[in-house]
């Protein structure tokens, strides 16, 4: 079986790792602090494929915490702000794009 | 209605106190999610984009109202307030928490739910004919034999590890509501000239990456038989079926390499071994079953009583009765089917409130019961018609009497984007925008029956392929674009829709659509030509030029 650290792991671009919260499955982000936190905003940015693999090694290790840890992209704004950086990213980090009552 | 007995209620028990201490080791630490994933997916919890969401089966699509109301009990106190009923008679919850999962799975055991057979590699929830029981002319009620096989293949130690998911459907009519020839096994109740019951097998169907229609294995199987017979499939489907691909493991892929011919052969060798044996379904154990459905004490009513007589002037009520009524087997009843698909509303979902709504209405106008169908609308099935006007009244006032029953508003989407892990494109908006652009009663009443179905990605949850219209979501450079299929059917006369042309943008998606309705609506040789009947007679190159004449 491969090793985490040696699977192949290639990024374009700026970068986070993303899972679920193992308790009740909501939305979590790796953070620089070794952490999880539920905000974008908070979480650690990743520029090299070393660096993405690193952070998600580190985040599957907390099996008991999180649940499906994987490399997506963000948009990195000038001001320093964190955008999702694709639609499926856009979508867990905003909500549903529905309405869910009629209109 | 099917009533449990002890050895059921037993069973579902048990099986909530397993659940609720593997879960309760897995928030420890002491299961990790490769160990723990089986077990949860055996209980019908996926892990979606926002959250776990949470499968119950409604074996056959019949619910009393007290089940309905603890399933509104469950949106309610461990979800957000609605569920989300889908295209195999079951229902999804969307945001369930998993230290939470134990008490909601011992709510539902309380009124006889749970959630085997919703997912993981074993038989899935055994489907029927929402009519069943019912409808006009049918053999006999088919969801005795789906609770026979239920019953049967509920933990069935050679049937949980399967190469894939294996689908049954079953109907009893000639008019096909079950979609028996997209599933894996679909089977056909009916009586042979010699005055015999038994089924017409099917086996192979199946939608997704490689959609198959199902082909007749053996044209009739006599009833006592059917339970060895359709062991002896699922052994050769356990024996042969793919498990190095999971692309390749469904049984449509195995009966495809090997014929149907050589199929069919490798079952009648099995079959030979087991046919007479325990499996052998005596009288005495169909009696059984069917002595444990109740079925309603229906009045002596007239055909056309006064209450319907003195509202036939209303054109509201009038255009609900003559969409979403429907002739019951029983002189003075009908069958309504309540319509979740309003206008700008997501296919298949209810709220909470919506649920206590209608199990109130099931207990007062239709004996207490209440089906779902694969269509992802509710039906009652024992109206009296003298009841009609005050039941649209009703539901009316809860959003629940759109009259857009197989018309092109009535849409079947899956989830797509907006929850599901696996979709690459998002349905529900698509299906959002269509019900408006088609909101106009008399112009959707003008097209006639048209099924739109929608998936988000190729697994084909939406059933796109069979859709008369079918819209399957794709994703290119990171855009959602989505490919238009026509002609296709899910009854009786089952066929894939063809493709028209290359795949669409997110913002076309409604256009496209209606430029292929105005298409029909010029080229259909009558005002009675249904739309996948007109594309039958001419094929779909008419409809591909209007597309893409100006795109």
């Amino acid at each position: 079986m491969t090793s985490p650290l040696q699977q192949k792991i290639k990024i374009t671009g700026p970068s986070m790792v993303t899972a679920n919260r193992t308790s009740d499955g909501i939305v979590i982000y790796r953070t620089a602090q070794q952490g999880w936190s539920a905000s974008l905003s908070d979480a650690a940015v990743v520029r090299t494929s070393d660096e993405a693999r690193a952070l998600l090694a580190e985040a599957n290790a907390d099996d008991v915490g999180a649940v499906g840890a994987y490399i997506a992209p963000v948009e990195l704004k000038d001001s320093g702000e964190i955008k999702p950086g694709n639609l499926r990213e856009r979508i867990r980090s905003k909500g549903l794009t529905i309405d869910l009552l009629p209109a | 209605m099917y009533a449990y007995d002890e050895l059921d209620r037993t069973l579902i028990n048990e099986r909530v106190s397993e659940f609720r201490d593997q879960v309760k080791r897995r928030l420890s630490g002491e299961l990790t999610e490769d160990e723990f994933k089986m077990l949860r997916l055996q209980n019908g919890v996926y892990l979606q984009l926002h959250a776990y969401m949470f499968r119950v089966a409604i074996p056959y699509g019949t619910l009393s109202s007290k089940q309905l109301r603890t399933l509104a009990h469950v949106a309610r106190r461990y979800d957000r307030g609605y569920g989300h009923f889908t295209t195999r008679q079951n229902i999804q919850y969307n945001w369930i928490k998993l230290s939470e999962l134990p008490d909601a799975l011992a709510d539902l055991a309380e009124v006889g739910i749970h959630a085997m057979q919703t997912s993981g590699n074993n038989m899935r929830n055994v489907t029927s004919d929402q009519w069943a029981g019912v409808a006009p002319g049918e053999i006999e009620d088919p969801r005795i034999w789906s609770e026979i096989l239920r019953q049967h293949t509920t933990l069935h130690p050679e049937f949980s590890f399967l190469p894939r998911k294996f689908k049954i459907a079953i109907t009893a009519s000639d008019h096909d509501r079950a979609a028996i020839k997209i599933h894996d096994i679909g089977l056909r109740l009916y009586r042979n000239a010699e005055g015999e019951t038994g089924f017409e097998v099917l086996v192979g169907g199946g939608l997704g990456r490689t959609p198959f229609i199902a082909k007749t294995i053996k044209p009739f199987v006599s009833r006592r038989d059917i339970l060895s017979y359709v062991e002896a499939i699922l052994r050769v489907y356990n024996q042969y079926g793919r498990r190095d691909n999971i692309y390749k493991a469904r049984i449509k892929i195995l009966v495809h390499e090997l014929g149907i011919e050589k199929f069919a052969a490798e079952v009648e060798e099995e079959w030979e071994h087991i046919r007479d044996s325990a499996l052998t379904l005596e009288d005495s154990v169909i009696e059984e079953i069917r002595s444990r459905f109740s079925y309603p004490a229906y009045d002596k009513l007239p055909h056309m009583p006064e209450e319907l007589k003195k509202t036939a002037h209303d054109p509201h009520f009038e255009a609900w009765r003559r969409n979403s009524v429907f002739t019951h087997k029983v002189q003075g009843y009908s069958i309504v089917t309540l319509s979740l698909k309003p206008v700008g509303g997501p296919p298949g979902d209810a709220t909470a409130d919506q649920m206590d709504a209608v199990a109130d209405l099931a207990d007062k106008y239709s004996f207490g019961e209440i089906r779902v169908g694969h269509e992802q609308n509710l039906v009652l099935p024992h109206v009296a018609k003298r009841d009609l006007p005050a039941l649209w009244k009703a539901l009316d006032k809860i959003g629940l009497a759109t009259p857009n029953i197989n018309l092109v508003s009535d849409i079947i989407a899956c989830p797509g984007l907006d929850y599901c892990s696996l979709a690459n494109a998002r349905s529900i908006p698509i299906a959002q925008e269509l019900t408006r652009r088609f909101a106009n009663h008399e112009t959707a009443n003008m097209i006639g029956r048209l099924h739109i179905n929608i998936s988000g990605c190729i697994n084909a949850c939406g059933h796109h392929h069979v859709g008369h219209i079918g819209i399957l979501g794709v994703e290119k450079n990171g855009e959602e674009f989505y490919q238009i299929t026509i002609g296709g059917r899910a009854d009786e006369n089952a066929q894939m829709g063809t493709l028209i042309g290359p795949a669409v943008p997110y913002g076309d998606v409604a256009d496209v659509i209606e430029d292929i309705v105005e298409a029909y609506l010029a080229l259909r040789a009558r005002p009675d030509e249904l739309f996948v009947d007109t594309v039958k007679r001419l094929g779909v190159e008419p409809f591909r030029e209007r597309v893409y004449a100006t795109r």
